[in-house]
């Protein structure tokens, strides 16, 4: 029920945003054209630089990537350096202490590249600046980021974008200034201000005051290495949260205020909050789906896009829930066998969890209200293949970006098998494209695969609790997270205080961001300037169901495939022998307690 | 006129047995010599199969000199080595039936030899460009060259399979002659236009085989794909080890290599060289000879097909069709006017009167003291003078304008009636012929006889078909555009270009590209030559002149105005054939997966034995089926390869739902059955 309200809700919201977005990103006639005047000194202040007839400067694949990397760069150090020294500068009334500079990178990277892998606890390891410049202000500049190279991707497509005469201007895919700025003033900035009203007159904290204490009802009794000590009073971090965690979701961001996220009541309190943030988790994606369509003026493509799209979520909700409602295995037996709620919220039950989970691993988004780690062997396997496609609606902007890499792979071998040398919208797909799609595909396999062996070899840098298939999930898991952008966590992996997840998983964050979103521009940019054959009834045909089909089973082959003995051997393994030690070779299973046990594991470990 | 279009000669230099012995030897030979590492890595894909191969042989031989069991390592290195040469053998066959053609072709050139202007005799092959040769009745002409002196009629039945003689004239657009080719009358001089070894068929043969061939620039795109893939599997395979020892089982080397081979794409990496060679065999099996195999895959993406009207779109002569009486004039005497004024016309269009005449029951005699008047340039008109009851009594037949003077100037009256006719006569499409007579020194216009081109049955349909194939047709003609709508209407040719110049088309083919459209057009005049090299498919005529034929991609040996279509279809055919082969290469990964995935862990973990969907009999004979079928799968497919993907012209949505499910289904679907049936055999056999 509250999955079909969710689906229903966000596709009633996101047709009509969607065509908004696509109207002003077009430059056409708004409401929101008050914000001009605001746009405007925004401009003044990046040094964007005008045409005679006062249209923005347009930049070609390589201005505009640049524009990209160098802005990114230039927040990303800025970042960097508020981490590693928060503890000297202002805001920070709970006297938080600096970070070290492996965990600083890691979180910088993490957040620049709209990820939100968290190696921290925020609420105990970040100051109110380094929450608000480190992490909001990210928040909203990296979707935009994302956003905006998906139009100059759909401009190159167009041939370029259209100048005063309305002609497309080949090679120009517009100007990375503006379209950030619009895209953060225009949807980010106002959406996320409705949701966090919204999230606010649910209960979530906004407040500048530091944190609360409260008197416990029941005195606690905890033992801590064999010295008991009793605890009477509660500590309860607050500050502008609802701001927060509106734009965490918003922006398939993910990273929220507390360590375990929206699994939290001070997060999420109310099931209504719990519906509100599930829809603010796909709203903007699955609009720009909607926007796609109109500003390519191709309508028919848009709602291909969006039904392989609502295909794959449907499929992988649906699995996710059946999983997480077979009873736990550990329980057989026992009175309270039931749907999976280890690691749930009671309050939100498997099913919510479960769609949840869905939707934020399809999107990249992140979030979480319930423990990944906990779910069942398949349904962490659901979880994962949603990463591993990365653009079920996707990250904002860059779920179809990555899809995109596949409609070129896609068009490729359909091109031939209709007797035609490929072609995209009329524009050849030759050598050079084919060299960059080549490029992007290998370095999925090849990050996420090489870390994932090269960490399980490695028993000094493995750190995790869990010996055998789970153990072997949660690393590739961790790996997969972060390819995608996603920033969800198995949690039992101890990557928070390790310098090797911290600093590999740095590495992986920026490689995976920039050059899957790099490449498609550059074929977008490559194809702009290219001659446009007319459109026939020999042309393969982008828009029609048999097409679909043929990119659906692309994805599928040529991205699961490769995962497919990782996910045999860890999730599938796990689910079909369960956690019993392997017939033969007991010995090669390590034992756990010799790897280092990550300190404060359950609290700030990667559980996001 | 253009030699006669041969529909028979391409099926008689079609060998119909693709494994005929003559073929088997040398590709066995080269499934052998192509092993060599420096020749295999031109081939990333089946690079990667042959270093599997040496490191599993590699294995096996340690293992039998430290006294281990080896036979397990032994076969898959077997193996892994006979998928390699089945692909070399594939690339082979196709090379030796390219080669074979093409020398059949030549063979009728080799040790004529050949009369010098100024009396030296030489051996053919020792003649260069520039060479002036006499050959008389009788003798072979030595070598490809033009005629600049005489006409002949030329016997080209060794090149074209057509035993029709052609004629061949200095100074015309038929002017080329051919090596090996016979002249049956007549005597010319003939200039040699080709250095030993360099003429199209050496070219053509040299393309074919391995050492002067360049891969296509879609063959490079398809290859930077299949190597990523490789390069994919590759990280997914080297992966694998650390991934299984951290949860406790362990997979031998052979088995890893085992398991990469079979995932990446071998099919489809095996066989594209032979794809690419066997597009230009079934071009030169259709007597096109390609400059390059580029111009054949750019035939396959034409969006416009330029074609001549006469020969192409319309039987090659305009047929009498219809006799349109003035009022007042008795419809039999215009038949017998017209008939009698074409008794000695040798034209076929004269011919074509009398025998309508005929048809509709009227038999002129034969005239007393007839005087024929043969058409010239200046009069434009021809007939017949002769006797009559009433004194000399003379007939006149020709176009509207000029007939109506001659009567005007002999004191005779034209209404706008005869302008009325004639003008509904051009929009019917057919050419208005005017008859008029003198009789008693009264000068009348009888009426209008209608000549109309015919259109060649079955071309309204291939029209339609190229149509729904995405291309369009635009008809060349010199007709007035009235004429030229009507046909063009007839023949369901989408456009059309009327009283073309060499020029015009030029202008059109420009025109198009600058449109993004890619234009193929046949000519053969030298005045063609600038369109044909301007146009992304210039087919020259044989029979055309020397320019022609360097300006263009490919030269048509049968000089058959309708290749052009057959053409787009063999470059159309190559690229399928690619993209399918393609497909079913990726799809069947999936079967393979769930042969050897549980194999590799079923020892240690039996629970997987749920992924054993194909219940085979062992982990070993999972492996070993899997490696067999994708060794086997490539000598299996070489046909297809060779022949291509059987086309049926359609749009492009049928062609791809129809490839699809034949390729992407049958991909994923057959290995299943392959894999399993394979099993069955080791298990019976207890080989495994």
């Amino acid at each position: 029920m509250t999955i079909f309200l969710t689906y229903a809700t966000v596709l009633l919201l996101a047709w009509p945003l969607g065509l908004y977005i696509a109207r002003f990103m077009r430059g056409e006639g708004t409401f929101s054209d008050v914000l001009n005047p605001v746009e405007r000194s925004f401009y003044r202040l990046l040094g964007v630089r005008f045409n005679a007839d006062g249209s923005a400067q347009g930049m070609t694949w390589q201005g505009y990537a640049k524009a990209l990397l160098f802005s990114n760069l230039f927040v990303g150090l800025i970042a960097l350096l508020i981490f590693a020294f928060q503890g000297t500068l202002p805001l920070n009334p709970d006297k938080v202490a600096n970070m070290p500079w492996w965990l600083s990178l890691n979180t910088a990277a993490s957040f620049i590249t709209n990820t939100n892998w968290q190696n921290y606890s925020g609420q105990s390891q970040l100051s109110y600046l380094s929450q608000m410049v480190g992490i909001t202000a990210l928040q909203v500049m990296t979707p935009a980021a994302g956003m905006a190279v998906m139009f100059a991707l759909l401009r190159g497509l167009m041939g370029g974008q259209a100048g005063r005469d309305g002609q497309p201007q080949a090679g120009n895919l517009g100007n990375y200034w503006v379209d950030v700025t619009r895209l953060s003033t225009r949807l980010l900035v106002p959406v996320a201000f409705v949701v966090a009203l919204l999230l606010t007159w649910q209960g979530v904290p906004s407040t500048f005051s530091s944190a609360k204490t409260a008197n416990l009802v029941e005195a606690q009794t905890i033992t801590v290495d064999k010295e008991a000590t009793t605890v009477s009073t509660q500590t309860i971090p607050v500050g502008p949260v609802a701001a927060l965690v509106a734009i965490k979701q918003i922006g398939t961001n993910g990273g929220g205020w507390y360590g375990p996220n929206s699994a939290t009541p001070l997060e999420n309190p109310t099931p209504l909050s719990n519906l509100i943030q599930c829809i603010s988790i796909i709203l903007i994606p699955v609009a720009l789906i909607f926007a796609l369509g109109a500003f390519l003026r191709r309508p028919r493509f848009g709602v291909m896009i969006m039904g392989i799209m609502s295909v794959m979520s449907a499929a992988l909700t649906f699995a996710a829930v059946m999983a997480e409602r077979a009873s736990n295995p550990a329980l057989a037996g026992l009175a309270a066998a039931g749907g999976n709620l280890e690691g749930k919220e009671v309050r939100f039950g498997s099913d919510a969890t479960a769609l949840w989970a869905a939707l934020t691993t399809g999107t990249s988004n992140g979030s979480v209200n319930g423990m990944h780690d906990s779910f069942s062997a398949l349904g962490g396997v659901t979880a994962q293949i949603s990463m591993f496609l990365n653009d079920i609606y996707g990250g904002v902007g860059v779920g179809f970006i990555n899809m995109f890499v596949f409609v070129v792979l896609t068009v490729f071998i359909a091109g031939l098998m209709v007797g035609r040398t490929p072609e995209l919208f009329g524009r050849k797909i030759e050598v050079r494209e084919m060299k960059i799609a080549s490029i992007v595909i290998l370095l999925q396999p090849l990050l996420i695969l090489g870390l994932t062996a090269f960490s399980l070899a490695t028993p000094s840098l493995t750190a995790n609790l869990n010996p055998g298939f789970h153990g072997l999930s949660e690393v590739l898991y961790a790996f997969n997270s972060m390819y995608a952008n996603n920033g969800s966590a198995f949690a039992g992996l101890g990557t928070g205080s390790s310098v090797w997840y911290n600093v590999a998983g740095a590495c992986e964050l920026i490689l995976a961001r920039y050059l899957p979103i790099i490449g498609p521009l550059a074929i977008a940019g490559l194809l702009s300037v290219k001659k446009v054959s007319p459109e026939t009834s020999g042309t393969l045909r982008v828009d029609t169901p048999v097409f679909a089909t043929t990119l659906l089973t692309v994805m599928l082959l040529l991205q699961l495939l490769n995962f497919a003995p990782a996910l045999v051997l860890g999730g599938v393994s796990e689910h079909l022998v369960g956690s019993v030690k392997p017939v033969t070779t007991p010995a090669a299973t390590r034992p756990a307690q010799t790897r280092p046990t990550p300190p404060q594991l359950v609290l700030n470990g990667a559980s996001k | 006129m253009t030699a006669i279009p041969t529909q028979s000669a391409a099926s008689k230099n079609r060998p119909r047995n693709i494994f005929a012995p003559e073929f088997m030897r040398p590709a066995v030979r080269a499934a052998f010599t192509k092993l060599d590492p420096r020749s295999t890595i031109r081939n990333p894909v089946m690079f990667v199969v042959e270093l599997g191969a040496f490191l599993t042989l590699y294995i096996a031989v340690a293992n039998i000199v430290t006294g281990k069991a080896f036979g397990y390592e032994l076969t898959i290195a077997l193996l892994l080595l006979l998928t390699n040469v089945f692909a070399n053998f594939a690339e082979g066959l196709a090379e030796a039936r390219g080669k074979a053609q093409a020398a059949s072709l030549r063979a009728a050139r080799v040790g004529t030899l050949a009369r010098k202007q100024g009396g030296t005799q030489v051996s053919s092959d020792k003649l260069v460009r520039g060479d002036r040769v006499i050959v008389e009745t009788g003798e072979f002409i030595p070598g490809d060259g033009e005629i600049v002196e005489g006409i002949a009629t030329v016997d080209e039945s060794a090149i074209t399979g057509e035993s029709a003689p052609v004629i061949r004239e200095a100074g015309t657009d038929h002017s080329g002659v051919t090596g090996g080719t016979k002249v049956l009358s007549d005597r010319i001089v003939v200039e040699i236009t080709s250095q030993p070894g360099e003429s199209f068929l050496d070219r053509m043969i040299a393309l074919v085989e391995g050492a002067s061939r360049q891969k296509t620039p879609n063959e490079i795109a398809l290859s930077i794909l299949l190597t990523a893939l490789t390069l994919v599997f590759v990280f997914v395979v080297a992966t694998l080890p650390a991934l299984s020892s951290f949860v406790g089982a362990t997979v031998s080397v052979t088995t890893l290599v085992a398991l990469l081979v079979c995932l990446i794409p071998t099919t489809i990496g095996g066989l594209l060289p032979a794809i690419g060679i066997a597009g230009m065999d079934r071009a030169l099996q259709a007597n096109v000879i390609a400059k390059s195999g580029k111009a054949v895959e750019v035939a396959g993406d034409v969006d416009i097909l330029l074609l001549d009207k006469t020969g192409t779109i319309t039987i090659g002569n305009r047929q009498a069709t219809r006799f349109a009486p003035l009022s007042g004039v008795n419809e039999r005497d215009l038949i017998h006017a017209a008939a009698l004024s074409s008794l000695s016309d040798p034209t076929p269009e004269g011919k074509s009167i009398v025998a309508l005449a005929r048809s509709l029951g009227v038999t002129p005699e034969a005239p007393v003291n007839p005087e024929f008047i043969e058409f010239t340039a200046q009069t434009r008109m021809s007939g017949v003078d002769f006797d009559a009851a009433g004194g000399r009594v003379s007939i006149r037949k020709g176009a509207s304008d000029r007939i109506a003077r001659f009567v005007t100037e002999l004191g005779g009256k034209t209404g706008s009636e005869l302008q009325t006719l004639t003008d509904e006569i051009a929009r019917a499409g057919g050419t208005p012929l005017t008859v008029m007579q003198v009789d008693r020194s009264e000068a009348r216009v009888l009426g209008v006889v209608a000549l109309s081109d015919i259109v060649k049955p079955g071309m309204t349909e291939r029209f339609a078909q190229l149509r729904r194939m995405g291309l369009r047709t635009v008809m060349i003609t010199g007709d007035n555009p009235l004429t030229a709508e009507a046909i063009a209407k007839l023949a369901g040719v989408d456009g059309f270009l009327a009283e073309a110049t060499p020029e015009d088309k030029l202008q059109m083919i420009r025109d198009e590209q600058a449109a993004g459209k890619l234009v193929a057009m046949m000519g053969d005049g030298t005045n063609d030559a600038p369109a044909l090299a301007q146009a992304d498919v210039g087919l020259a005529m044989n029979s055309g002149t020397q320019a022609a034929k360097e300006a263009g991609n490919m030269v048509d040996l049968d000089s058959d105005p309708t290749k052009l279509i057959e053409v787009v279809e063999i470059g159309k055919q190559l690229l399928i054939t690619r993209g399918s082969l393609t497909t079913f290469s990726i799809a069947n990964d999936v079967a393979k997966y769930f042969a050897i995935l549980p194999a590799l862990f079923i020892s240690v973990f039996p629970a997987l034995s749920v992924l054993n969907v194909m219940r085979l009999h062992s982990a070993n004979s999972a492996i070993l089926s899997a490696v067999i079928f994708n060794a086997l799968v490539i000598p299996a497919l070489i046909p297809l390869a060779l022949r291509g993907v059987k086309y049926t012209p359609g749009s492009a949505d049928s062609l791809l739902a129809r490839n699809l499910l034949i390729y992407g289904l049958g991909g994923i679907v057959l290995p299943f059955v392959g894999i399993k049936a394979i099993d069955l055999l080791l298990s019976v056999l207890h080989l495994s």
